[in-house]
């Protein structure tokens, strides 16, 4: 028995000595942690970035930006680049959680349209490079809703019990409800917000899910008549079930913008940043654009683009589509107040 | 060749992975933060006594119960058949029955979403005999056919093995004395798989009552269960104190659970810690 321990120790310091060799025989290659969300992206992109600048990247994805937050802020993940929206963007600048960006490494961002830069979020444009945006909409099978649909109302409509499905996001649900009743989705007045939690509570029964990513699958295959969804998965849904459709309904909706983002403690900033610019480079803004369905706000690359999806208003929505619309603040002092009527929405029965 | 030594690593892994996170847990429940830094409360504990979260746990216990009463009502004659004379030779039955469970049970759960789905496979069978359509995906049923498909080998293994190794000239000496199977049945094959039974049961209750993710992929969200309560708290809404509050909630009523169990398996077959 004490010869087995013997070889077994032995074997064992020899694999570790071979692991340390190994480590010092080839340059270690740079790494960069990138973390977006699922389906966000056009794969080869990366393996085009790793070949060219000699960069490992570690690709990991979210499905929301409050799962991403926790992740970031509980401290367990060490990430380079993420991909968060507006509002989180906010909130992780007020809480230092990110780098300032040097714009001279990031020469393409001089192909970002002008309307994207300055917003609320990031005043100042030191923090953030937008990567795409879009609005919240209603998704709707045009056989199963013979009525017009141009408002929030309808997913209250008793008629289309257990055939809408929402979306598993507590902004985006509650903005919804907001819209519905006339508030703003920013509102800090907590009676609206109270309003809202009773209007969702109502509504649940009528809701057949509340889901992620899967409402494209479930919405493509017939599974129910409307849907909450963002534009980019209003586009490739629509591509692959003609029977559906978009539509941005008339009391407004979310306008947002997801961009890319340097986190505080990144060991390597620099190939962080020749990310972000090699991401706004024209080409591979427009495979990205291409390959998801959402909307770039690279000028350079919606020139490449289908007229077809240009002439879109899914995509590319009119300035009268947008009237209504808001872009999300971070809300930092009342967030909690979301969290706790998502909590109860969702425990409700 | 009992040396304890060989227990040192276990032991280390014990402290690191369980002990330690226990503690972690104990420590959210019983704090909050604020800016003048950690205080004691009880707010956590008392938050979940709110009748919208208590109804929450109470669901989650009484689809956990009847998911084991149907796994044990289907579990007991399967086992009681792969045990019988006729397959006890042959294996076969059973490696059939432990097979799916080589896959991972989330393929298999994702597998009964399409099953279930509108237009899916049972759906296109009732049209097919022109019955009407039913809703099946994301409703209690699915969450508890899917609990009983995933949990039912847990039920069926401990009695099967409690079934073979049992005395069988004991059996014979009751048939000898003209004892009817039913009578065999109800006096010596019931009580003497009792063991195997509350294992069983301890088996399937236990992740039954905290599962997240089938209540999640079949229940489609709307019918959360308590797993999905703690989910949510840790991952969506980043309140760690009450998350780990409802934890120990749960973790203590499990451990009474298991105390009571205790109380009926003398044998130790495994699942109690009392």
């Amino acid at each position: 028995m004490k010869k087995v321990f013997r070889v077994f120790g032995l074997l064992l310091s020899v694999m570790t000595l071979v692991g340390i060799l190994a480590g010092c025989g080839s340059a270690p290659k740079a790494q960069l942690k990138v973390y977006n969300w699922g389906d966000y992206i056009d794969e080869s992109v990366i393996d085009e970035f790793e070949k060219k600048y000699n960069i490992d990247v570690i690709y990991d994805t979210f499905a929301t930006n409050e799962e991403m937050y926790v992740k970031i802020k509980g401290g367990g993940a060490d990430y380079d680049v993420a991909f968060p929206s507006d509002y989180m963007i906010e909130r992780m600048i007020k809480e230092g959680m990110l780098e300032k960006i040097d714009f001279n490494n990031v020469p393409n961002y001089k192909y970002i349209d002008e309307r994207f830069k300055n917003l609320p979020y990031d005043p100042n444009n030191e923090y953030s490079v937008p990567y795409m945006w879009g609005t919240v909409g209603i998704l709707y099978n045009k056989k199963m809703v013979d009525e017009p649909v141009d408002s929030w109302k309808i997913l209250w409509d008793e008629k289309y019990k257990k055939q809408i499905f929402m979306l598993d996001s507590s902004r985006d649900s509650i903005g919804v409800a907001l819209k519905m009743l006339g508030y703003s989705l920013n509102t800090r007045n907590m009676d609206e917000l109270e309003q809202a939690k009773e209007a969702l509570i109502k509504q649940k029964p009528l809701v057949l899910s509340y889901v992620g990513d899967e409402v494209k699958d479930a919405m493509i295959s017939g599974q129910a008549a409307l849907a909450v969804v963002w534009s980019g998965d209003a586009i490739y849904t629509k591509r692959e079930n003609p029977d559906l459709d978009y539509v941005i309904p008339k009391e407004g909706s979310n306008m947002w913008v997801d961009a890319m983002v340097i986190l505080k403690g990144t060991k390597n900033k620099k190939a962080a940043e020749q990310f972000i610019n090699f991401m706004c480079e024209p080409e591979i803004a427009f495979r990205n654009t291409d390959y998801i369905g959402y909307s770039t706000p690279n000028t350079e690359a919606r020139k490449m683009l289908d007229p077809e999806i240009l002439n879109d208003r899914t995509a590319y929505p009119t300035d009268e589509d947008l009237k209504n619309c808001e872009v999300f603040e971070a809300l930092s002092d009342v967030i909690k107040e979301y969290d706790r009527v998502w909590t109860e929405v969702k425990a409700a029965r | 060749m009992r040396r304890t030594c060989y227990a040192y690593p276990y032991l280390v892994w014990m402290a690191i992975f369980i002990v330690v996170p226990l503690f972690l847990l104990l420590f959210y429940t019983f704090t909050v933060t604020t800016h003048e830094g950690i205080r004691l409360t009880l707010e956590h504990i008392k938050r979940i006594w709110e009748p919208l979260y208590l109804m929450v746990l109470l669901r989650s216990i009484l689809l956990a119960l009847i998911c084991t009463v149907v796994c044990l009502l289907i579990g007991y004659p399967v086992a009681l058949i792969l045990s019988g004379k006729e397959y006890s030779q042959n294996k076969v039955l059973a490696l059939l029955f432990v097979i799916p469970m080589w896959i991972n049970f989330l393929v298999r759960t994702y597998a009964w979403m399409s099953l279930l789905g509108r237009n899916g496979l049972i759906d296109m069978v009732m049209e097919f005999l022109h019955l009407p359509s039913v809703q099946l995906l994301y409703t209690d049923h699915a969450v508890v056919l899917g609990m009983v498909y995933n949990f039912l080998p847990f039920m069926v293994l401990p009695i099967y093995s409690v079934l073979t190794k049992m005395d069988k000239s004991i059996i014979e000496a009751a048939q000898d004395l003209g004892a009817d199977y039913i009578t065999v049945l109800k006096r010596i094959i019931i009580p003497l798989s009792l063991p195997g039974v509350i294992s069983g049961i301890t088996m399937v209750f236990m992740p039954a009552v905290t599962t997240f993710i089938i209540s999640r992929l079949l229940g489609g969200g709307q019918y959360i269960l308590i797993g999905n309560l703690i989910e949510q708290q840790f991952i969506v809404v980043g309140d760690w104190h009450f998350g780990s509050a409802i934890s120990f909630v749960l973790t203590v009523i499990i451990l009474i659970t298991m105390g009571i169990m205790r109380k009926y398996d003398k044998e130790y077959e495994g699942g109690a810690i009392w």
